[in-house]
């Protein structure tokens, strides 16, 4: 059973190394600021994502508080860079 | 019965790892602004419930559970704001494709509520309902 669960783990590790690759293409890549805002939130999910699978895969709660400030402050970045589009449009 | 909720842990992180690939692929593929963040927001609300569940499954701990309904609400909290004004920064500074757009609601009820919307950066698509009644 522990094999079924380090493949399952290993599979999804290697999922969100792809799209954390495709994330940072599309952030080099995309045309305007608001394509590399929408990466970046992205980013941080495939982030999140990824210290979560860590945990499951030590058994260790400690990177809990981790996603926690993640998922409290992973809008800000958006949000202010948002403000500052909308006000330059004016 | 440790080991079977151990695996049903790693299902879900698996799950959530897939719903982060499919965003990304949607990501890169899709053509503008809205439709990519059509794609980007399943992993923030559906994958982090996902991820955040397969987490407190597999460590099955009173602390990880409340840490983990704290960090769900706040995701759920916090991520419609972000949303909501990327969109509004895309549609005011019409950094989206308007040859996409079915129907411009948003665009209508601006028009029926006195604002001019003829210095936007439309072609085909500005001042719709002109000969409206």
């Amino acid at each position: 059973m522990t094999l079924a669960i380090s493949i399952l783990l290993a599979v999804g590790g290697v999922m969100l190394t792809v799209a954390a690759l495709l994330t940072v293409t599309r952030m080099a890549r995309g045309p305007g600021p608001l394509d590399r805002i929408v990466a970046a939130d992205v980013l941080v999910a495939v982030l999140v994502a990824g210290i979560a699978l860590e945990a499951v895969w030590s058994h260790r709660p400690t990177s809990l508080l981790v996603l926690l400030v993640l998922s409290l402050l992973g809008f800000t970045g958006s949000v202010s860079v948002a403000r500052l589009l909308a006000r330059e449009k004016r | 019965m440790t080991a079977v909720w151990d695996l049903l842990g790693a299902t879900l992180v698996l799950l959530g790892a897939f719903l982060c690939l499919a965003a990304a692929v949607g990501l890169y593929r899709f053509p503008d602004v809205l439709n990519r963040m059509h794609a980007a927001t399943k992993p923030q609300t559906l994958g982090l419930l996902v991820v955040v569940t397969g987490l407190a499954v597999s460590l099955r701990t009173w602390a990880a559970l409340s840490t983990m309904l704290l960090i769900v609400a706040l995701q759920l909290a916090t991520s419609p704001v972000s949303a909501h004004l990327v969109g509004r920064a895309a549609y005011r500074s019409g950094q989206y494709r308007r040859d996409l757009v079915d129907h411009d609601d948003l665009a209508d009820d601006l028009t029926a509520a006195g604002f001019d919307l003829t210095d936007q950066a439309g072609d085909d698509h500005v001042g719709p309902d002109t000969d409206a009644g």
